[in-house]
């Protein structure tokens, strides 16, 4: 039986802040124990709560497997690094910020390509022009296979990057990329245009439960409380 | 191991053992392809949906490989090897491990490694025989192994491929339609796309600029979309070339410029898909559909008819067998004929065995010209879990 309740949240930048204070504004008040650099912290309404600051990835991590019993992370890192999301977590709220678009997108100078099914149509002249597949540079490895293969794009290769993606294309790393915008300046910048079909996820930052959390004991109860004060 | 897995382990080795002696018995020659495969080759011809389950990784040189997803590549690949002019009749038998990733968890009847007994006939020239063949000694070795009640489902690609040529549609559009075969909800959309008049294919091309550009000129057309991208002020990054992008632009155009797919193309395709009958009767229906519209299908339909004979004097019953056109394998290197092998208590989706033709594989795999092939596998773990009924 679990005597602590570990709730997981973003321990750097707006990330960080935005969710302080929206728990504050419903009534949690957050506040790091003992050394302010510290990776623990506790709320003072709710006392049997051990507050444990990661970085947004980790806190997947810990959601998945059970570490935490809630967390504070976004969407798409959670289907990017969960396969099967659905079932081993719930979303439980949507937190109004942290939002970003996980979007599909190409040069502007490919003037012929504007849906998903465009580029199945192109890598098969591509492949026999240039000798190797389209490269799709990304970070989220799983949510570009799973998006490409129901839109019927097969012919690609996916190239890992985990850093200033938006450049790959001009730099010739990659031919297109799958990454997060919120504005949509950085890829205009980077010469790029997102496809008319190429929205994969839009995504926020999500109050998240764990289903492999221990849930006996005082757990149920404190979650309830903390969803209770989140309201619909 | 557990007192459980190795009673499992027993059990698979019987199993195992009964398939390969009828395997043997009917002249196929036992072979041991590589487990560890170059991921390349898997990755060009095996279905999206595969690719992204296929254990791949690097070993210290950088060179990509992979866990064998199935064994038909693999023998395909060692058939090769053995035979570079491709130019022997060959049949091979195997029962061997195989390596998916299972993305809702590994259990019994979905485990990530498991093994497949199967066959694979490569260069035999009278196909109809050979597919019969092929679905016959399957169908014997599941009833050896202990199956009693199964049902025996039969796909037709190379017919949808006829249904497409004969109603005259463009290639462009009859390569989207193949490519969206398997996937019902995307398939009628472009069915539905292609047949109405509004062909979104206007694009981001400004109307005036694609008004111009002529398929027959693409130099001209070149300038033109030169000067456009020079007018608004998009630079030509990444390694496709203004050539690439002009060509592909003017195929386009011309899809604009086609009529639309007639309704009753539309209709047709659509009423296609849609037919499940006894195989026996199913030629009869596809040929009562096609009647009106004054299309030829009679060479393939008399194939087809003729492959289902073949079946029944190979000794398969059809009491418990259904056509279905929509049906085609989820791995792109099928061409022909499909068939799986299912039990109540598990969906379609997890075949106790299946197959079909592959006429197409060897060759994109370096074979020096096209080698009929057809072969099928049973599912092992899932054979033995239906055999005991514990589903």
């Amino acid at each position: 039986m679990s005597d602590k309740f570990i709730l997981a949240i973003p321990s750097k930048g707006r990330l960080m802040e935005r969710t302080l204070a929206r728990f504050e504004e419903v009534g949690l008040e957050i506040s790091k124990s003992g050394h302010e650099r510290g990776y623990i912290g506790e709320i003072k309404e709710l006392p049997q709560v051990e507050v444990s600051f990661q970085s947004a990835s980790e806190i997947v991590h810990f959601l998945k497997n059970g570490n935490a019993h809630m967390g504070v992370t976004g969407e798409d890192l959670v289907r990017e690094y969960i396969t099967n999301a659905d079932a081993r977590v719930s979303f439980l709220k949507k937190l109004d910020f942290g939002r970003a678009d996980v979007i599909v997108a190409v040069p502007r100078c490919w003037i012929d390509v504007h849906r998903m099914i465009d580029l199945e149509e192109i890598a098969v002249p591509f492949r026999k022009t240039h000798g190797r597949r389209l490269r799709v540079a990304t970070k989220y490895m799983n949510l570009t296979r799973r998006f490409f293969s129901r839109c019927g794009v097969l012919n690609y290769r996916i190239v890992e990057s985990l850093g200033a993606t938006e450049g790959t294309p001009m730099s010739g790393a990659a031919d297109l990329i799958v990454d997060i915008t919120s504005t949509g300046t950085t890829l205009e910048a980077n010469e790029l245009k997102i496809l008319d079909d190429g929205l994969i996820l839009s995504s926020e930052a999500n109050l998240i439960s764990s289903r492999a959390a221990d849930w006996t004991g005082i757990s149920s109860e404190i979650g309830n409380e903390i969803i209770a004060k989140f309201g619909d | 191991m557990s007192a459980e897995a190795v009673k499992q382990f027993e059990e698979l080795k019987d199993q195992a053992n009964v398939v390969a002696a009828i395997f043997s018995d009917a002249g196929y020659e036992q072979i041991v392809p590589s487990i560890i495969q170059p991921a390349d080759v898997f990755l060009d011809v095996i279905g999206e949906s595969l690719r992204g389950r296929t254990y791949v990784f690097s070993d210290p040189e950088g060179e990509e490989l992979c866990l064998r997803p199935d064994l038909t590549v693999p023998t395909a690949r060692l058939y090769l090897e053995r035979f570079p002019e491709a130019d022997t009749k060959a049949r091979y038998a195997y029962n061997g491990p195989a390596f998916r990733f299972q993305p809702s968890g590994s259990e019994k009847t979905n485990p990530r490694e498991f093994f497949h007994a199967g066959v694979e006939r490569l260069g035999g020239m009278e196909r109809d025989i050979e597919d019969a063949n092929v679905v016959a000694i399957l169908v014997e070795a599941v009833q050896e192994a202990g199956l009693e009640n199964f049902r025996l489902k039969i796909g037709d690609l190379e017919l949808f491929n006829a249904l497409l040529k004969a109603l005259e549609i463009p290639n462009r559009w009859q390569t989207r339609l193949r490519h969206q075969f398997w996937r019902p909800e995307h398939f009628r959309e472009l069915v539905h796309r292609l047949s109405s008049e509004d062909q979104d294919a206007v694009m981001t091309v400004p109307p005036d600029l694609v008004a111009e550009l002529d398929p027959g000129k693409p130099i001209e057309a070149q300038k033109l979309i030169a000067a456009y991208l020079d007018a608004n002020n998009i630079p030509m990054i990444g390694a496709r070339t203004l050539a690439e992008i002009t060509q592909h632009l003017l195929e386009e155009v011309e899809d604009v410029r086609t009529e639309p797919l007639s309704t009753e193309a539309a209709n047709l395709i659509e009423a296609y898909v849609g037919i499940t009958a006894p195989p026996r009767a199913a030629g009869a229906r596809i040929a009562d559909l096609i009647a009106e519209s004054g299309i030829d299908l009679a060479k393939e339909l008399d194939d087809f008819r003729k492959r289902i004979e073949r079946m029944a004097e190979a000794g398969i019953d059809f009491a418990n067998a259904e056509f279905s056109a929509e049906f085609g394998r989820n791995l792109e290197y099928y061409s022909g004929l499909v068939f799986e092998l299912n039990v109540e208590g598990m969906t379609d989706r997890f075949p106790i065995a299946g197959g079909g033709r592959y006429d197409e594989l060897l060759q994109t795999i370096g074979a020096p010209h096209m080698v009929p092939a057809v072969g099928g596998a049973i599912h092992t773990e899932r054979l033995l879990a239906a055999v005991k009924g514990e589903l």
